[in-house]
C-alpha cells in the first residue's frame, strides 16, 4: 500500500484525469451510488460542523407557547412536546452521531488492530488467548452487550461511546489477524528481518499497512452500525441521556403515542438516521468495490 | 471428526463460562443496585431497613461468593427469583420465550423467503435495472433501524385503520395471533431479507462464474435448469451460514420491535430487566441468548459439513 502512485492507478484505470477534481470526477463516474453516498456524508459532516450557523433555534432551549407545533413556518419541521425546534434537534443531533460514529469506530479499530496484530504476529498463547476472548464476545448479539455495558457505566455520551466500541474490537482484530497471519509470510517481512529491523518495527511498519484495505472496508461497514447501535440505545433509553438531541432519543419521546398525534415527530428523526446509514453503505460499497476487487459482486 | 466435536464442545463451555464471568461482573460494576432504586423511589431512608433487604437478597456478599451461588443455582436448574416480581425467574422468562421464539422464527422465515429469491433475480440479471433497484432497495433496508420501520408500519394501521393493533394473550383466534406477530416479524424481517438477499446475490454472482455452469449451458440445460438446480444449490452454502450469524442479528432487532409493538416477549423483558437491575432476570436471560447463539454457530457448522461433501471436520 505504502508508496502506490495513486495518479499513475488512476490513469491506468482509464481515467485520462489531471487535477484532484478530474480524478474525483471520474471515482465518480465509475462508482454513481459511491458519489451519492459521498455527498450525503458531505451533507452529514456539513451539519454536524455547522449547526450552529444553519439553524437559529437551540436545540435544548423550551417554549410551551410552540409545543407540538406542526411543520411549516418557522418552525420548519415543527416543535417536539416541549417546544424545542425539530429541526435544530435533527442538525444538532447529527453531532451526536457523528462524534459517536467517529470514536466508535476509531476506538474499535485501534484496538482491534492492537490486538490482531499482536495475535497475528507473536501467534502462540498471545493468539490463544485472544481468539478465546474474541469468541467470547461475538457470542453476544452487539446490541446485547452494548446495552448491558451503558445500563453497567451509567447513561452518557462517553459511556454510550465505551459501551458501543468495545463490542466492535472482536470484529476488527479478526480482520487484522487473519490478515497479518497472511502477510507474515511474506518474503519482504523475512528481507526486514534479515536487515536487523526490530520485530515491533517489522509488524508496525511493514505488516500493519498491508493489512489496512480490510480495516477500512470493516470500519466503512462499522461507521453505519454504530449511528444504528447508538440510536437503537438511545431509543431505549440506555444511551445518549436527556436533553442532548440524539436522534434515537427523539424517537423514544416520540414514539408510540405521537403517532397519531404528531407524526413529523417520528418521521423525521428516522429519515435522518436511515439516509446517513445510508450514506456510509454506499459509501462503504464503494470504497469495499475500491479496495477489495475480489469481494465485487 | 469425534475428536474435533469434543474440542468444539470444550470449547462451547468456556466460552459460555467467560460470557458468564463477563456478565455478572459487568452488572455489578454499575453505582447503586435494585434496593438503592426502590429505596430512591420510595423515598425510605432507614439504613437498617435497606441493609436488611440487601442481606436477603445477597448483595452484601463478594461478587465471588454471588458468583458461585449463581452458578451453582443454575447447575441444579434453580435461576433464583426475580428482585421485582419476586417471582421464580424461570417463571418469568419461561412464558415469555414461545412469543419471542415464534416472532424470530416467522421473521428468519420472511427473511429467506423474500431474501432469496430476490437475491438470485438479482444476480441472474446482474447490472440490469432490476438489479439496481434490488440492490439500492436492499441497502435502504439495512439503513432503516428496524424500531423506525416498526412505527412507520404502525403509523400505516392508525392511517388504515384508525387503531393501533394490540397484542392480546391469548389471541382471539389462530389468524388473529398469526397476523398479529406477522407485522412486527415483517419489520424485524425486512432487515435480515436485505442481508440475506445481498448474501445470495454474491454468492450466486461467484458460483455463476464457474466452469460447471459453462458447460451446463452448453450441453443446454434451460437457463431455470442452470439457475435453481446447479447454481443456486452451491451458492447457499455461504448463505446458510449466514443464516445462523442471523439468529444474533435478530435478537438485537427483536429486542426494538418488541419495544415498539408491546409484545410481551423475551427481547422486551431483558429491556425491562436491564432498566431495573434485576440481576438474576438479566444474569440469566443475557446467559440464555448466549447459549442459544453458541448453539446455533455449532448447528450451523455441522450443517454445513452435511451440505458441502468436501468439508470435513478433522482435527
Amino acid at each position: 500500500m505504502a508508496g502506490t502512485d495513486y495518479s499513475a492507478e488512476l490513469n491506468k484505470a482509464g481515467a485520462n484525469a489531471t487535477g484532484v477534481f478530474g480524478q474525483l470526477r471520474f471515482l465518480a463516474r465509475s462508482y454513481p451510488l459511491g458519489a451519492i453516498g459521498a455527498a450525503i456524508m458531505v451533507l452529514f459532516v456539513f451539519c454536524a460542523i455547522f449547526a450552529d450557523l444553519i439553524t437559529r433555534f437551540d436545540p435544548l432551549s423550551t417554549n410551551a407557547a410552540i409545543s407540538l407545533a406542526r411543520p411549516g413556518g418557522q418552525h420548519w419541521l415543527g416543535a417536539d412536546f416541549m417546544g424545542r425546534d425539530v429541526f435544530a434537534r435533527l442538525v444538532y443531533g447529527a453531532r451526536i452521531s457523528l462524534a459517536v460514529a467517529i470514536s466508535c469506530t476509531a476506538i474499535g479499530s485501534i484496538l482491534g488492530i492492537a490486538i490482531g496484530l499482536a495475535a497475528g504476529y507473536l501467534g502462540g498463547w498471545v493468539d490463544l488467548l485472544t481468539q478465546r476472548l474474541t469468541d467470547i464476545m461475538q457470542a453476544l448479539p452487539l446490541l446485547v452487550l452494548a446495552l448491558v455495558m451503558s445500563a453497567a457505566l451509567g447513561p452518557s455520551l462517553r459511556t454510550t461511546i465505551i459501551a458501543i466500541s468495545i463490542p466492535l474490537v472482536p470484529y476488527s482484530a479478526r480482520v487484522i489477524r487473519s490478515n497479518t497471519l497472511a502477510v507474515r509470510e511474506m518474503a519482504m517481512v523475512e528481507a526486514a528481518k534479515a536487515v536487523g529491523m526490530s520485530e515491533f518495527r517489522v509488524a508496525v511498519r511493514h505488516v500493519l499497512p498491508n493489512t489496512i484495505a480490510p480495516l477500512i472496508v470493516l470500519a466503512t461497514a462499522q461507521f453505519g452500525s454504530t449511528i444504528l447501535t447508538e440510536a437503537s440505545l438511545s431509543f431505549l433509553g440506555l444511551g445518549i441521556p436527556e436533553p442532548y438531541p440524539s436522534w434515537g432519543r427523539m424517537l423514544s419521546e416520540s414514539a408510540a403515542e405521537y403517532i397519531r398525534t404528531a407524526p413529523w415527530l417520528v418521521i423525521f428523526p428516522g429519515i435522518a438516521i436511515s439516509l446517513v446509514v445510508f450514506g456510509t453503505n454506499l459509501l462503504g460499497d464503494a470504497i469495499r468495490d475500491l479496495l477489495d476487487p475480489r469481494q465485487r459482486g | 471428526m469425534g475428536a474435533y466435536l469434543v474440542r468444539r464442545f470444550g470449547l462451547m463451555l468456556l466460552t459460555l463460562f467467560g460470557i458468564s464471568v463477563i456478565i455478572f461482573v459487568l452488572l455489578r460494576l454499575v453505582p447503586g443496585d435494585i434496593v438503592d432504586i426502590l429505596f430512591d423511589s420510595a423515598g425510605m431512608v432507614n439504613p437498617a431497613e435497606k441493609l436488611k433487604i440487601q442481606q436477603d437478597l445477597g448483595l452484601d456478599k463478594p461478587i465471588p461468593v454471588q458468583y458461585a451461588a449463581w452458578i451453582g443455582g443454575l447447575m441444579h436448574g434453580d435461576l433464583g427469583y426475580s428482585y421485582v416480581s419476586e417471582k421464580p425467574t424461570l417463571s418469568e422468562i419461561l412464558p415469555r420465550l414461545p412469543i419471542t421464539a415464534k416472532l424470530a422464527g416467522m421473521a428468519l422465515g420472511f427473511a429467506v423467503l423474500i431474501g432469496v429469491p430476490l437475491g438470485v433475480i438479482s444476480a441472474v440479471r446482474q447490472n440490469s435495472w432490476v438489479d439496481h433497484v434490488l440492490r439500492v432497495i436492499s441497502l435502504a433496508g439495512l439503513s432503516m433501524p428496524s424500531f423506525w420501520l416498526g412505527l412507520l408500519i404502525l403509523m400505516g394501521f392508525v392511517a388504515a385503520f384508525g387503531t393501533l393493533p394490540i397484542y392480546t394473550e391469548p389471541p382471539k383466534t389462530m389468524l388473529d395471533g398469526f397476523l398479529l406477530l406477522a407485522v412486527p416479524a415483517a419489520a424485524v424481517g425486512f432487515r435480515s431479507s436485505a442481508l440475506v438477499m445481498r448474501l445470495t446475490r454474491s454468492s450466486m454472482l461467484e458460483v455463476l462464474r464457474q466452469d460447471y455452469i459453462r458447460t451446463a449451458r452448453a450441453k443446454g440445460a434451460s437457463p431455470g435448469a442452470v439457475n435453481f438446480n446447479h447454481a443456486l444449490r452451491n451458492a447457499m452454502l455461504p448463505v446458510v451460514t449466514v443464516i445462523g450469524i442471523e439468529a444474533a442479528f435478530l435478537i438485537g432487532g427483536l429486542i426494538v420491535t418488541e419495544t415498539v409493538f408491546n409484545i410481551p416477549g423475551v427481547a422486551r423483558f431483558l429491556v425491562e430487566a436491564i432498566r431495573w437491575r434485576d440481576y438474576p432476570i438479566v444474569q440469566n436471560l443475557v446467559m440464555f441468548i448466549a447459549v442459544v447463539v453458541v448453539v446455533m454457530n455449532f448447528l450451523v457448522d455441522m450443517l454445513y459439513a452435511v451440505l458441502d461433501p468436501r468439508i470435513k471436520y478433522s482435527d
